[in-house]
């Protein structure tokens, strides 16, 4: 048995509210990330699902750093993040690269893609500036873009391929683990799947570690080893990818693999949904106990009394619910 | 008789680096009641095609080019603005991709609601708000009457769509024009506006012409389904029929690249290249550059939109000749 590559030991980000202008007041708490415990397995990917405003991103921010853990701790390969120097973290940032969401927004349009690409080979002392462009040319061809391509800016690519230059940039400290968060949700469909044939055969050529994100339950499923199901800063379902899909035990995710609409009408015709009412809650004032109580279908008294953790619910398999056996 | 009749709409964007043919030859029509999904990848057309309908393209520096579009019996490309403003947002109601931000920020929702029928039906305010009011709880809004006089900020992004959809079926029109209405949305949400709409539909048997790019989207909802690329509708017919055997090249490569459409792990088909400068029209087939089934026939011969069933049509030469 391997030793996890990364650790995270509930670990919470929180963002304080103030109100009022001169005088400011601490109004409340947004627990973006709250309580998350989590072993990544060197060379595996895994999957980080979702909807908008779960803390996925969030979780993602501060694995890389980005971010201030509130308390826990994030462990690389022994090395603990949260409460490195400085210069120990910058050190280690080298492992941990992210592609980010938007390739319109997340490449400087005012740099070439030769000065993008170089850059972090240079700060780091990587390369002699003399050998930048070699290994430049090289990372393009990784990536399947052309090294002619060197001297264009980012205006010049469309999302495709500027998306390709988010990952060669990513890949060019040769690092341990990539965060990708949410890196096709901008792209059509068919550019769609060359990015995530790209992401999967570098994760196999490379022995790369890939924490994706996305909100999209078949592309997470297609790419991933094992998905983490997220609701309101929490994990409420971890295990095998296609397990987790299609047969889910925690109710969120039964809600969500059931809201997917499948491109077959024979099965959407047929198939039965069911219907989440409302809204996710405000991560500033969350239900007491089980976060996804209000909207559960199968919510009784117990749900609202205690926060469930998450137990076994079966080989590999955890889930945060207290009517696991039940249901 | 269809309720809409679209035929040879051409809408071109005159640009200083060329002409854009973003809409290039496109008929279609629409039967009372019932849903067509038009499907397409960014910049294939397909919400130019809905925008010129209803006479939201800009102009300058797009121009319609040709084309007729007769809906109930008035010509929506050449009638006075008049007539046009007697059909649009009473008879043709929209609804946008973007909750955030098609509602006016400024406008508390009762203002913005109530506007269709105090402009189309001269109703006194009080009945239009009572009328807007039922229109809120109809689309399944809790406690209406106090979201009525909120602003838009105070609402979830579902909310938000929810708001549209009943200030677009306010005037209970015939024909209903949906751009993307749950791209913006999550999934949870996405289920339950699609079920909104469905059920509404059947309630006021409207047509809808619901514009996507997401295919699992459609074969839920539509009833037919035309696939737009480059200008043009390269695919059309029933929902089953289209996804159970599509025909077209670019139809069948676009569903192999669907990750649920295939067993997992295995790699992704993808289509080689981009899809063509829209300002430099090639003379053949727009997909040649892509197509694995490309000939020298294809380069040169433009192809046209035809029958193989019934409710099946195909703009491959290669099909149409019966070699695919």
């Amino acid at each position: 048995m391997p030793s996890p590559i990364l650790q995270l030991q509930d670990v919470k980000t929180h963002f304080p509210v103030e109100s009022g202008f001169l005088f400011k007041k601490h109004a409340g708490t947004v627990k973006a990330v709250d309580g998350v415990t989590l072993d990544v397995m060197p060379g595996e990917v895994l999957g980080l699902v979702g909807e908008s405003g779960c803390g996925k991103s969030t979780l993602a921010r501060t694995i890389m750093q980005l971010l201030p853990a509130t308390s826990g701790t994030v462990v690389l390969e022994g090395k603990n993040l949260t409460s490195g120097s400085a210069a120990e973290i910058l050190a280690v940032r080298r492992d941990l690269q992210m592609v980010f969401q938007d390739p319109f927004a997340s490449l400087n349009p005012r740099m070439t893609v030769y000065a993008t690409l170089a850059e972090p080979l240079l700060v780091h002392g990587v390369c002699q500036p003399s050998e930048a462009k070699e290994r430049v040319a090289k990372l393009l061809e990784t990536v399947g873009l052309a090294p002619r391509y060197m001297q264009k800016y980012p205006h010049e690519f469309s999302g495709g391929q500027r998306q390709r230059i988010a990952i060669a940039r990513a890949l060019a400290l040769s690092p341990k683990i990539i965060v990708a968060d949410e890196p096709v949700s901008a792209l059509d469909v068919s550019i769609q799947a060359q990015i995530l044939n790209l992401l999967s055969q570098l994760c196999r050529k490379m022995n790369l570690t890939l924490i994706f994100i996305a909100h999209d339950l078949s592309v997470v499923k297609h790419i991933s080893d094992r998905i983490a199901v997220m609701y309101l800063g929490k994990i409420v379902e971890l295990g095998p990818a296609a397990d987790v899909i299609e047969r889910p035990r925690h109710p969120y995710t039964r809600a969500l693999v059931s809201a997917i609409p499948s491109p077959n009408p024979e099965i959407e015709r047929q198939r039965q949904r069911i219907m989440l009412p409302g809204d996710p809650p405000s991560p500033l004032n969350p239900p007491a106990g089980c976060a996804f109580h209000p909207r559960c279908p199968y919510a009784k008294e117990i749900c609202s009394a205690s926060v469930p953790p998450l137990v076994a619910a079966g080989p590999n398999r955890e889930a945060a619910c207290v009517r696991l056996g039940e249901i | 008789m269809p309720l809409l009749e679209v035929t040879d709409l051409r809408t071109w964007f005159h640009t200083r680096n060329g002409v854009y043919r973003a809409v290039d030859g496109v008929s279609f029509s629409v039967e009372k009641g019932e849903t067509l999904g038009i499907v397409g990848e960014s910049g294939s057309g397909k919400s130019v095609t809905c925008y010129s309908l209803l006479g939201l393209v800009p102009q300058p520096p797009g121009r319609i080019e040709s084309g007729t579009a007769m809906f109930d019996g008035v010509d929506l490309l050449h009638c006075t603005p008049a007539q046009a403003r007697g059909i649009r947002g009473k008879r043709i109601a929209m609804i946008f991709q973007d909750p955030m931000t098609s509602l006016n920020p400024y406008l508390r929702i009762s203002e913005q609601l109530i506007e269709p029928l105090i402009i189309h039906e001269k109703i006194s305010k009080k009945d239009a708000l009572a009328k807007g009011l039922a229109m809120l709880e109809a689309v399944g809004i809790n406690d209406a009457p106090k979201r009525l006089h909120q602003y838009p900020h105070e609402s979830s992004g579902g909310m938000r769509q929810r708001v549209m959809i009943a200030m677009a079926l306010i005037t209970r029109p015939e024909l209903l024009i949906a751009d993307e209405p749950t791209t913006a949305l999550d999934v949870t949400v996405q289920a339950q506006i699609l079920e909104l709409i469905k059920k509404l539909q059947q309630q006021f048997g409207m047509a809808v012409i619901f514009i996507t790019h997401d295919l699992g989207v459609v074969s839920g909802l539509c009833d037919r389904v035309q696939v737009m690329y480059a200008g043009r509708i390269v695919e059309t017919g029933d929902t089953r029929t289209l996804f159970a055997a599509p025909r077209h090249p670019y139809t069948r490569a676009l569903q192999r690249s669907i990750p649920s459409m295939q067993p997992k792990g295995v790699e992704l088909y993808t289509i080689p290249g981009m899809p063509p400068d829209l300002s430099k029209p090639t003379g053949g087939c727009a997909f040649v550059a892509r197509c694995e089934a490309a000939t020298d026939v294809c380069r040169a011969t433009d192809p046209r939109l035809a029958s193989l069933t019934p409710t099946h049509a195909t703009a491959c030469l290669r099909v149409q000749n019966n070699e695919l």
